[in-house]
């Protein structure tokens, strides 16, 4: 029994909600290796050689990885899975492109958004959009699956290093090709991962008014995370979007300016320790899971806030 | 060039779910159902494209129960030409969609598939990129943007952190994100049109394909209810609560 865990970054910088996806790995109770698939990124496999719980790295350092695409990293995956149990991979947008891959062509299943491991073979996952939550068995022999990252603590850094082992992919023809990238510059906390979030919704009408919602962030050290329709709107990039489609987060407080709280917002936010609301709807149904209720103009009390702070 | 957009049944996105009192799944009985909402994007990208001269023929297929043809009339109402209905359990897991999809491209031979990232019950976000991987093709998920030209599909994607551009060698499979695009309206003459388009019934079994149940579904609970919490008057108010006693800044 043995977790391979790929891991988050950019080439540069581990990403934090690593650390989370190692601890949901420590609960399975196997060894924990974690993969590195990337060009020029040894810095990224010493962070994780660092992790507590983590008793391998392995390095798959090519130009075929720079961009993490699906196919020459399912490939590498699928290449490396007879040592292992459980192949995890963190619930992105680069897990969710990536694993399903792998596990057709390992011809297992793959176990979706996982929130809490029960045994090494069951866990809890939500369905319709976290209306219902699932408890699932898997039959395979190996388990495939991705972790919700805030459903998970952070594991903590450790002095001693885990080794760090070279691997190597199998020469690939390539079927897509890496055109371009526009990433989203930002000083402010990551969303996924941040402990606090301060979110707009339709009501804020533009992207100028967008601007207070980034205020009250900057004031509580805060990301910025928005509704569909916000997105939709054209007002934030997609990549700020809360909820079933788009960012799950958990954290600490979360702040609705203007959101009314439609059940595919409410999923990726309500596991939030602290909720406020602020919208001039006293019916939304926003109003029905927040601890903390302000019903008036958003205009008028957030930068009273901001003022305030 | 020909386009296969395979689409699902779900239950529509506006229906309260609730789950069974003894926590076996989720309550649908008289659920009002609907083509996924993603699917709808997958289908209207697909008509766009012919509208614009690149595809051909648009063909969608669905693996379920017959009462889905409700949903593929929907999308040859939008303006799909022909639709298969692949007869199976709904119940059916990803992977084994994907190896009765395979066997739909083999017999169909389109050089995009066209479907959306996940359907709206199951939320498993994985029969694009597993049906890529069993044809052998190049994926590009989560798109908000697409053009094909001279035998490449060039596709921005949705992901973490902004947005990413890829050029996948046709064919290949294209999941579709939100933002792709708005999905039309059906008229009237467009639903009574619809019905004279072929429908064409398969028995999942007559693709010889063994599929075989990768997962249980031990059980279905609902989540862990979140009560509402105070009314607060102003804003000093609220920064009293979340300094004191929420304890939070």
């Amino acid at each position: 029994m043995a977790t391979l865990l790929l891991v988050e970054h950019d080439n540069h910088q581990l990403n934090a909600v690593t650390y989370n996806a190692v601890s949901a790995a420590c609960e399975l109770g196997n060894e924990v290796t974690l993969l590195v698939a990337g060009e020029n990124c040894h810095g990224v496999a010493q962070q994780a050689s660092h992790i507590a719980g983590v008793t391998n790295v392995l390095l798959a350092d090519a130009s075929a990885f720079k961009h993490q695409l699906a196919e020459p990293v399912a490939a590498l995956i699928h290449a490396l899975r007879q040592d292992y149990s459980h192949l995890l991979a963190v619930a992105s947008t680069n897990g969710k492109n990536i694993l399903p891959r792998v596990a057709a062509l390992a011809d297992v299943a793959q176990i979706s958004d996982v929130i809490a491991i029960l045994g090494p073979k069951s866990f809890k996952r939500p369905i319709y959009a976290g209306s219902a939550i699932a408890t699932i068995e898997s039959l395979d022999p190996l388990v495939i699956m991705t972790l919700r990252a805030s459903s998970f603590p952070a594991a903590s850094v450790s002095q001693s290093a885990a080794p760090i082992t070279a691997v190597y992919g199998e020469d690939y023809q390539p079927i897509s090709r890496f055109v371009d990238e526009q990433r989203v510059q930002s000083d402010r906390p990551q969303l996924a991962t941040a402990r606090v979030v301060v979110s707009g919704g339709r009501a804020l009408g533009s992207r100028e008014n967008f601007a207070l919602i980034e205020q009250l962030a900057d004031k509580l050290h805060g990301a910025v995370g928005a509704s569909r329709a916000a997105v939709d709107a054209g007002m934030v990039a997609n990549d700020l979007q809360v909820g079933q489609t788009g960012k799950i987060v958990a954290p600490e407080l979360y702040i609705a300016v203007g959101i009314s709280g439609a059940i595919q917002h409410l999923s990726g936010m309500s596991n939030a320790k602290v909720i406020v609301a602020i919208n001039s709807d006293e019916e939304a149904p926003i109003f029905k899971i927040a601890d903390y209720s302000l019903v008036g103009d958003l205009f008028e009390i957030v930068p009273q806030l901001v003022a305030k702070l | 060039m020909k386009v296969l957009v395979p689409v699902k049944r779900v239950v529509d996105h506006n229906v309260k779910i609730n789950v069974k009192n003894d926590g076996s799944q989720v309550d649908l009985s008289n659920a009002k159902m609907a083509l996924n909402p993603f699917c709808e994007i997958a289908v209207e990208e697909a008509i766009r494209l012919k509208e614009r001269g690149i595809a051909s023929e648009i063909v969608v297929v669905t693996i379920g129960e017959e009462i889905a043809q409700e949903q593929l009339r929907s999308a040859l109402a939008m303006g799909a030409d022909r639709a298969l209905l692949i007869a199976a359990p709904s119940s059916l897991e990803p992977l084994n969609l994907a190896k009765l999809l395979t066997k739909v491209v083999e017999r169909e031979q389109p050089s995009l598939i066209l479907m959306g990232k996940q359907s709206i019950d199951g939320d498993n976000n994985q029969t694009g990129q597993m049906l890529a991987a069993l044809c052998g093709y190049s994926q590009g998920t989560f798109a908000a943007e697409l053009q094909i030209e001279n035998g490449q599909a060039t596709v921005t994607r949705e992901i973490d952190g902004g947005l990413q551009t890829l050029s996948l060698t046709l064919p290949a499979v294209i999941t579709t994100d939100l933002r792709l695009n708005q999905p039309r309206y059906t008229s009237l003459p467009n639903l009574m049109k619809a019905k004279k388009k072929p429908l064409s019934i398969i028995p999942a079994e007559e693709f010889a394909v063994e599929l075989r149940p990768h997962t249980t579904l031990l059980k279905v609970e609902s989540p862990p209810v979140r009560e509402a919490g105070i009314r607060l008057n102003n804003v000093d108010e609220l920064l009293n609560k979340l300094k004191n006693e929420a304890k939070v800044i």
